[in-house]
């Protein structure tokens, strides 16, 4: 009875992000007779294709979810779990501060670690796999702070990282003889070489190399839009179509109660339309232009200056006068003749 | 066997799988769900995770408004 324990094979969950790290942290483990499985998790903020999804123009880019190709390359099942409403406390009051914008990494990977770890309890799998490597990453990945995941998740030593793990002390899974040390690997630092070289050996030839990260919070513009949200609001909240919102358009704030967003193509503004029940919405009749939202609380003058705005952003710039269709939230539409705004009395400031 | 309708129009990727997701999990073996969705990238993603799942596609409709994703469930969804 005791052998047939023993000899069971033993489960782990792999966080897998679609990138090329945890793919072979995954396969190293597979390698090694593990019976693994992937786990994702969606934050609202993950880049995934969802710019590429509205905007007509990237109509031809691959939409793919990587992480479900990643799953389906190691032929292993993928959980994709939303933790929407979970992660808004990690961006919000994130314990280990922010890193170069509005990106709680080391919050962020002790939170995931820990939604794993009670994964694997829920559905009695034995540990956790990442594709952490010491020096990869500036905030979370560093050889002073990868401990702080494993302790603050939880996890401890049920954590194993398998493309660093010799430079690490021997997990739970390697005491037990449930894995093989060194079979795992000892890479570290920013370089990429040693992931390419393990991937050719493993015969993987197509990978997501994603520039500028996988996280929105890691992009200095969407982070100042999230930044200027927190402040006119006066509180440091969102909503799921807050940060959506902010993956798309221009967006003007012309006084510190009210911001403008402007779609920036047709597959922006059939995307916006979705939301003209929640928002003040403008558009040009008279001339060919955008949609445009305003969110804010707004008195007259404001709809007025928002109007010459949206017809500022039409092809009735030059025009003398532009009507505009406006529709306030649970008021009737309205239209307005207004003279655009020239480009000289649109102050750089306004735009976020 | 039932068949379902999923509405996960005006969803981004990855919302629509992880709402197929959810709901074949309550869902038997033979049943089948009609997923409707806007995002184009769900006609990549939903059928990748019904592979990934075990599950089959049987039928993907896209009229240029919706695009309708008929899954069958075959496979376990633990």
């Amino acid at each position: 009875m005791k052998a047939a324990t023993h000899l069971k094979q033993k489960k782990a969950v792999a966080l897998i992000s679609g990138g090329l790290d945890s793919m072979l942290a995954a396969r190293t483990m597979i390698e090694q007779n593990i019976h693994v499985e992937g786990i994702n998790f969606f934050t609202g903020f993950c880049v995934e294709g969802h710019t590429h999804a509205i905007r007509k123009q990237d109509k031809d880019k691959q939409k793919r979810n990587n992480a479900l190709w990643v799953a389906e390359q190691l032929g292993i099942k993928l959980h994709i779990i939303d933790v929407i409403e979970e992660y808004k406390d990690i961006v919000i009051n994130p314990k280990h501060g922010y890193g170069a914008n509005l990106n709680p990494c080391l919050d962020c990977k002790c939170f995931m670690v820990k939604k794993a770890l009670q994964w694997t309890q829920e559905n009695n799998f034995d540990f956790i796999i990442t594709g952490e490597v010491i020096g990869q990453r500036p905030m979370s990945q560093r050889r002073d702070t990868m401990p702080v995941v494993a302790r603050e998740s939880g996890a401890n030593d049920l954590l194993v990282r398998p493309l660093c793990a010799k430079n690490l002390p021997a997990t739970l899974p390697e005491l037990n003889g449930w894995i093989d040390r060194e079979k795992m690997h000892g890479f570290t630092g920013r370089s990429r070489k040693p992931q390419f070289k393990l991937a050719a050996e493993f015969g993987i030839e197509e990978y997501a190399q994603p520039a500028g990260g996988c996280c929105f919070l890691t992009d200095k513009s969407y982070a100042n839009k999230l930044s200027d949200l927190w402040q006119a609001r006066g509180e440091r909240k969102y909503e799921f179509d807050d940060i959506m919102l902010l993956k798309i358009g221009r967006h003007l704030r012309p006084r510190p109660h009210f911001k403008i967003i402007v779609g920036r193509e047709e597959g922006e503004n059939n995307f916006m339309q979705g939301y003209r029940k929640q928002f003040t919405s403008m558009y040009t009749l008279s001339h060919s232009g955008p949609l445009v939202l305003a969110d804010g609380k707004m008195s007259e003058d404001d709809i007025y200056l928002a109007a010459r705005l949206t017809a500022r952003f039409s092809q009735g710039r030059d025009a003398q006068s532009v009507q505009v269709l406006v529709k306030q939230v649970d008021k009737e539409e309205i239209k307005l003749d207004v003279p655009p705004l020239s480009s000289e009395e649109i102050p750089q400031e306004w735009y976020v | 066997m039932s068949h379902h309708t999923l509405d996960a129009t005006r969803l981004l990727c990855p919302l629509p799988v992880i709402r197929t997701q959810n709901f074949v999990a309550t869902l038997n073996r033979g049943d089948t769900v009609d997923v409707i969705c806007t995002d184009p990238g769900a006609k990549n993603d939903i059928p990748a995770w019904s592979r990934i799942n075990g599950h089959e596609i049987i039928n993907t409709k896209d009229d240029g408004n919706n695009i309708v994703i008929t899954v069958k469930v075959v496979g376990s969804s633990d």
